[in-house]
């Protein structure tokens, strides 16, 4: 058997997805880090960007997370984040839309959001 | 008709009318406790979580932060109390008041300042009826409470807990709220939330699930901070203070509709007592009212024939 871990990504309101994955890729304030399985336990604080999961069945789920945390330990990786969103339920042409609409207002965390967004999805 | 029976029907109807309305506030509220509930599960992971998140930097380092260190001498605290902003559920309010009465007393029987901040215009009301200051207030989200509103007043209680006390800062942090028992149980109950003791964060979890106070007693792992514990600290507690205020607001809310629903299903069956009681006394006036005319009718007929039998002669 493949060496996995489990991994619960939680938003405040919901859990966003669960399973087992074999690495996880996500971006913490001090640059992006790599969490296979048997790491050393882990507590870190995360920026908002893409989160790649590799599942064990060689799928991979891509999320957009603002900001929150990495915690990880007894091979159990708990990514919680204040929003977090799948790629797939991410309305594109919404997205662009925000996109656009924060950069001409000149709103950068809502321009970052969004961005981080598309990201996620073309990393799909 | 006659008069008697005229106020009696036209009070069944009124309150046959109040009765209608009654039941479907039972109703509204019903479902409203089931979103609720809902609401609180979903949030549940969440707190788990962070709390876990919490305990592991409290152990596992020996970062002194303003937000767990207690202060030698607490001179001023801060209480919030989350109310509703509508009436009509019982005790609910009152007994939230009562509780941050309470709370306040105590605190200023030890020496503090107390700080009120109020989440509900009720008990925003009871507040400015009594010509008391509020240091800050909300209302408007206190039925479906989301995440941004637990943020919004998350925001100035961390501010004033990192001032200074001298500047107007507080040294603690209590809130008061309703907590979610069961659909027949709701019980006001406050907590401290800051300084941060490492026991009240177990019992948190404890609250959080079973599963999770079976495993209370586990050792946790020695981390490894990224960027650093402080860094990883000063972004975690703000965090976890707006995770159980969020909480707090979520159970406020299941509380305050579980308290309408009983309040208005006891309102409904009252009405529906009085409407039987107002049938009755409407029957018994009608019958009188029949009575009356049949003994007119009988007495005017034999008053009638005398008078006839006596212009004969």
């Amino acid at each position: 058997m493949a060496a996995e871990l489990h991994v619960e990504l939680v938003a405040a309101d919901r859990s966003v997805w669960s399973g087992e994955a074999t690495l996880v890729v996500a971006r913490t304030t001090s640059g992006d880090i790599g969490v296979m399985p048997g790491h050393q336990p882990l507590l870190g604080v995360l920026e908002s960007g893409p989160v790649t999961i590799r599942t064990s069945d060689g799928g991979i789920v891509v999320a957009a997370v603002h900001g929150g945390f990495i915690s990880f330990a007894d091979n159990k990786l708990s990514l919680l984040a204040e929003i977090a969103e799948l790629s797939d339920e991410i309305d594109v042409q919404r997205a662009e839309r925000a996109f656009e609409r924060a950069k001409s207002e000149a709103d950068a965390s809502a321009e970052r959001r969004a961005d981080v967004r598309l990201r996620a999805v073309a990393a799909r | 008709m006659g008069a008697q029976l005229r106020v009696y029907k036209r009070r069944i109807k009124s309150v046959t009318a109040t009765k209608k309305i009654t039941k479907a506030m039972e109703m509204i509220a019903a479902s409203r406790v089931v979103k609720a509930q809902r609401k609180v599960a979903a949030s549940t992971p969440y707190a788990t979580e962070l709390t876990r998140a919490v305990t592991a930097v409290g152990t596992g380092s020996n970062t002194k932060h303003p937000l767990t260190t207690e202060a030698e001498t607490a001179t001023r605290a801060a209480v919030l109390l989350l109310t509703s902003d509508r009436g009509l559920a019982g005790a609910f309010n009152s007994n939230a008041i009562k509780a941050a009465e309470q709370l306040t007393a105590r605190l200023e029987a030890e020496g503090k300042e107390v700080d009120s901040y109020i989440v509900g215009r009720r008990g925003v009301a009871h507040y400015n009826f009594r010509e008391r200051t509020i240091a800050k207030q909300w209302s408007g989200f206190t039925d479906q409470p989301e995440y941004a509103d637990a943020k919004t007043v998350a925001g100035p209680l961390i501010e004033a807990i990192e001032k200074d006390t001298a500047e107007g800062g507080v040294d603690e942090l209590h809130i008061v709220y309703t907590e979610f028992v069961s659909m027949m149980t709701q019980t006001a109950v406050d907590s401290r939330l800051l300084p941060l003791s490492l026991e009240t964060v177990t019992s948190a979890a404890a609250a959080a699930g079973a599963e999770e106070s079976a495993k209370k007693d586990e050792i946790l792992p020695l981390y490894d901070f990224e960027p650093s514990a402080e860094d990883v600290l000063d972004a975690l507690l703000p965090r976890y203070v707006e995770s159980r205020i969020y909480n707090a607001l979520l159970q406020s809310a299941a509380s305050k509709h579980a308290a309408t629903r009983r309040a208005m299903k006891s309102a409904t069956d009252n009405a529906g007592d009085l409407i039987n009681n107002l049938s009755r006394l409407a029957n018994a006036a009608r019958q009188a009212e029949i009575t009356q005319e049949i003994s007119e009718i009988v007495g005017g007929a034999s008053a009638l024939a005398d008078a006839t039998a006596g212009s004969d002669k």
